[in-house]
């Protein structure tokens, strides 16, 4: 009998409409390596978490859905760091592959096992690729980690020739302005394939969880970003 | 006849065809939605003197009653909204909303829905009336045992047309159109001659009918000539079949006040008409919109006279005029053509309403143009539902039609006894309570043995429950024989059985209110172990769920498999009893808003849901119960078996956040298209679509007067939001709306 792999889920959406092409059901799995200042789900930080399921088990859920998914949606593997778990999501993708579904990732380019990653892109149809900083300064400070692990990440990404989507939360005051947004326009010029270019205004409805997980929260201070004034900019991004 | 100059096909001109006549004739529509024009001068004017009406009406719930005359075909002087604005005319009494009074399905119905609304039916009248005739509710109480009593009285069979018309018969309206009344009574009297054999009561019975029904032609006529019509001889033009079609259907509710009267399946038919006169230019695009936007008005401004207690059963005066649009000729081409667009353009022109109740039959293969476009009306006006055509196509033909909220029926040929619904909670807790109800303490199903111990086990609890279902299911068949046996005799719907062969296939339409629970509650039993309170007359008013156990709604097999078997059981358990007429039954999961009711009238229940709690509406899981997300939540609902079980229909209603089905409104079209096609696909039977805000209804709650419009889908009909009671409205909020993560 085949071994499957086995690695920590933190939930399951079968209905995502927004993250990846179509309908998509969304793998959450759990553990991150980073700790972005705006992050609103800090309950899939740890490591480990209750949900412990085989890759087997979970491309059966997600297969249960292939009415709604197979004509043009798929899956997306999200977190958390879905890369946290090479391995356990290598052999996920292979299976959804195998089974006939898009597969899309939705990662922030590290905590990877470097091993690994062709492999994984190779099985991977599309990746959602959030961008935190575009400098090395900047992105310490958003997410407590040296940028280097990302960079290695985009390398590799340009040599797979992977269709991408790139993503980045805008925060009031820290990259809400049109200076930011031209320097990274400039900055994405060097990742290959991109499809996409969205901005994701920041909000605040994380807040409750730090306060139930007795975690602090560092953007108390700040409003949540102003939609409209979000979606100009990503015209601007995307002119 | 000189009426059919251009159409082709031979079959339908000899026999009365109207699916023959259609097949030859339609031109499908493949392209967009482009070519649809606005409201037309005239019909602005009517709709502007209806909206003021409207208003009026909804300050007093009842705007006028006609208190000198009775319901009848042609009892009733001619009536207009804007006599010179109006292209299609007809109104049920001789002014707009203006209400009838329907004795014959019960008088003490009347009396109360009178009283409620301030209203005195003229003396001579009622005194001549309850003098000479028995109604259908006389006659139904006069045969109903103790059993059909009690179970009534304690809500184990709940919402029994045993009182006012029974409705959910579809006459085939385009009959008049196409034929003619001189045609159709022609071939009712070739039908009579043939009923010789006078053998048994059912020939003698037929004979009776086939002649009210030639009666009921006859008065059509008439009241057609008030109006300046000629019905005897078929439409010669668009205006003319829209005009018959509609008159046709008038007749019907004039005569009776049946629950649900749906209007069929009308827009392929009148396309036919539409499309002669634009080829032959008599008709221009703005007209023929015209025609189904005032075709429409009076569809909306169908009355019938309810008590405040009906209300609040069924709310917001709905009369189910359900208009079943699109679904496919074969496998190959869709039957939807260029008035299938102008029928859901309606609600561009004249705003969202909840009648009539459009219904989308939907197909893997529609065109994806109209696909696309019922979805856009749907996100745009909450007001459409949506039917699985490639799961009643093969059982009913390609001319079927939506009956009330989700029943099929294959128009012309077939009619239904409408039965309400059991309460299935009630069934399981009788099973707890050693056949006593839990809230009275009535005895209601004798010889049940009364369970014991503090933890419920799952097996003893079957052993009851399949004795209480098994009796409950020999009352409810009972109760429904009588129904109809009776309902034939005082309030025969003459003028809708003209339009309909003489020998019919007949479906008797049972109910379930309640499957979530019943569902839960068992695999609470088996999953969670559950811990029984009783009251100090025995009777069980709390549980406790000690572990986390699968709730119906997330896609788990293990409990779904239970919902699944439960519907099965009772199936079985109906298919034992003969019916009246021979009828074959059908069972629906679908409660209306009636499920804010059943929840009052039931107490606690095993899977953890407090006394008085509403239920889900139809078949939706548990509000709050499904938690991995839209699609497991639909998933679920698709796994109640349709085909040789749940025939009468499998309501599910749907709710989302419009930022969860999309970014833009592109986005949530194409969405909304691949969440119906993967429902579809995957077997499920019915949808009822929402896309609010959840903030929005909270608040049209607090400030109706800042949406005096806004329609809602709840279950099997679309309905005014402010016209639902306090209870109704809290209970959709509380629902769950499938949000982005």
């Amino acid at each position: 009998m085949n071994k499957f792999k086995s690695g920590y889920i933190h939930s399951i959406e079968t209905m995502g409409l927004v993250d990846g092409p179509g309908i998509r059901v969304v793998v959450f799995m759990q553990g991150c390596p980073l700790r972005c200042l705006f992050c609103h789900n800090p309950e899939t930080w740890n490591k480990k978490s209750n949900n412990k399921m085989t890759s087997k088990e979970i491309v059966d859920e997600v297969r249960k859905y292939r009415p709604y998914i197979e004509k043009d949606g798929g899956v997306t593997f999200s977190g958390g760091e879905p890369l946290l778990q090479t391995e356990y999501l290598l052999e996920m993708l292979k299976m959804c592959k195998d089974a006939g579904l898009h597969t899309c990732i939705d990662t922030s380019g590290t905590g990877y096992n470097k091993e690994y990653l062709d492999e994984v892109l190779k099985y991977t149809d599309l990746v959602i690729l959030d961008i935190k900083a575009i400098d090395d300064i900047g992105y310490k400070e958003m997410t407590g980690k040296e940028m280097i692990e990302f960079n290695y990440f985009v390398e590799i990404l340009n040599k797979s020739n992977n269709k991408v989507w790139i993503r980045q939360v805008i925060i009031p005051n820290i990259n809400d302005n049109e200076e930011y947004i031209l320097k990274l326009k400039k900055y994405i010029k060097k990742i290959k394939n991109i499809e996409k270019k969205e901005l994701l205004p920041y909000h605040s409805m994380g807040i409750e969880k730090y306060k139930k997980l007795k975690l602090k929260y560092r953007l108390i201070d700040t409003l949540d970003m102003d939609k409209e004034k979000c979606k100009k900019l990503e015209e601007l991004l995307n002119k | 006849m000189n009426e059919w100059v251009g159409f082709k096909g031979t079959k339908w001109q000899k026999d009365i065809d109207v699916e023959d006549f259609i097949v030859n004739n339609y031109q499908e529509y493949l392209e967009d939605d482009s070519f649809l024009t606005g409201i037309s001068k005239k019909t602005s004017k009517v709709w502007n003197k209806c909206k003021k009406l409207l208003a009026k009406e909804a300050i007093s719930g009842v705007l006028d009653v006609e208190t000198f005359i009775m319901s009848g075909i042609d009892n009733f002087e001619v009536g207009y909204i804007d006599r010179s604005n109006e292209v299609i005319v007809g109104l049920q009494t001789d002014a707009p909303l203006k209400r009838i009074v329907n004795p014959y399905g019960g008088y003490r119905m009347v009396k109360k829905s009178l009283d409620a609304y301030g209203f005195h039916l003229e003396k001579e009248l009622e005194e001549s009336f309850k003098e000479f005739r028995k109604t259908h509710n006389d006659g139904v109480f006069d045969a109903y045992t103790d059993e059909i009593k009690k179970a009534r009285h304690n809500h184990l069979i709940t919402g029994l047309p045993d009182a006012y018309g029974r409705g959910r018969i579809i006459g085939d309206y385009r009959r008049l159109a196409l034929y003619g009344a001189d045609f159709l009574i022609d071939e009712k009297k070739k039908d009579l001659s043939k009923l010789t054999e006078i053998t048994d009561v059912s020939t003698i019975q037929l004979r009776e009918d086939v002649k009210e029904q030639i009666k009921a032609l006859e008065l059509i006529k008439k009241m057609c000539s008030r109006y300046g019509f000629d019905v005897s001889r078929p439409a010669a033009n668009a205006k003319e079949a829209i005009q018959w079609t509609y008159f046709a259907y008038l007749a019907a509710i004039k005569q009776n006040n049946g629950a649900a009267t749906s209007i069929g399946r009308n827009t392929t038919f009148f396309d036919i008409y539409i499309e002669r006169d634009i080829a032959s230019g008599i008709l221009t695009e703005e007209e023929a919109q015209e025609l189904i936007d005032q075709f429409v008005i009076k569809l909306r401004l169908v009355r019938h006279l309810r008590t405040p207690e009906y209300n609040e059963l069924f709310a917001g005066d709905p009369t189910w005029v359900t208009e079943s649009i699109g679904g496919m000729l074969d496998n190959e081409k869709s039957l939807v053509t260029k008035t299938s667009y102008r029928m859901l353009n309606s609600l561009n022109n004249i705003g969202e309403s909840a009648e009539p109740n459009l219904t989308v039959l939907w197909s893997k293969k529609l065109p994806d143009n109209f696909k696309k476009f019922a979805s856009k009306m749907s996100i745009k006006t909450h007001t459409l539902q949506f039917e699985n055509d490639d799961l009643m196509r093969p059982i009913y033909g390609n001319d079927y039609a939506i009956s009330c909220c989700v029943s099929a029926l294959k128009l012309g040929y077939q009619t239904q006894f409408f039965g309400a619904r059991i309460n299935f909670v009630k069934v399981l807790l009788y099973a707890l309570n050693g056949g006593r109800d839990e809230i009275t303490g009535d005895l209601v199903i004798e010889g049940i043995d009364e369970l014991e111990g503090e933890y419920l086990d799952i097996d003893e609890v079957l052993k009851q429950f399949d004795k209480v279902l098994k009796k409950t299911v020999k009352i409810y068949v009972d109760a429904l024989n009588i129904i109809h046996y009776m309902h034939d005799k005082y309030a025969y719907e003459s003028s809708q059985m003209a339009f309909l062969n003489t020998n019919l296939e007949y479906l008797m339409a049972f109910g379930l209110a309640g499957i979530s629970i019943v569902t839960d509650s068992f695999s609470a039993m088996q999953f969670g172990h559950v811990r029984v309170k009783r009251d100090d007359r025995g009777l069980t008013n709390a549980f406790d769920v000690e572990f986390d156990y699968p709730r119906y709604g997330n896609n788990d097999d293990r409990v779904d498999a239970v919902a699944k078997n439960l519907v099965k059981r009772v199936y079985r358990e109906l298919k034992k009893h003969p019916l009246y007429k021979n009828a074959v039954p059908t069972l629906s999961l679908l409660t209306i808003t009636s499920n804010v009711v059943y929840g009052k009238h039931t107490g606690a229940t095993p899977d953890g849901r407090k006394s008085g709690v509403p239920f889900s509406p139809g078949a939706n899981p548990s509000q709050g119960a499904d938690k991995n997300g839209a699609l497991a939540s639909l998933s679920s609902v698709a796994k109640i078996p349709y085909k040789d079980c749940c025939q009468d229909g499998v309501s599910n209603t749907f709710s989302i956040v419009p930022n969860a089905l999309g970014n833009d409104e592109e986005a949530r079209i194409d969405n909304l298209v691949k969440i119906l096609d993967g429902y579809f696909n995957s077997g499920a039977h019915h949808l009822n679509v929402n896309v609010l805000d959840k903030d929005l209804l909270i608040d049209a709650m607090h400030n109706p007067n800042k949406y005096p419009n806004l329609t809602i889908r709840v279950s099997g009909y679309a309905v005014n939001f402010n016209k639902l009671t306090q209870e109704q409205k809290e209970e959709v909020i509380s629902r769950t709306f499938h949000e982005q993560v």
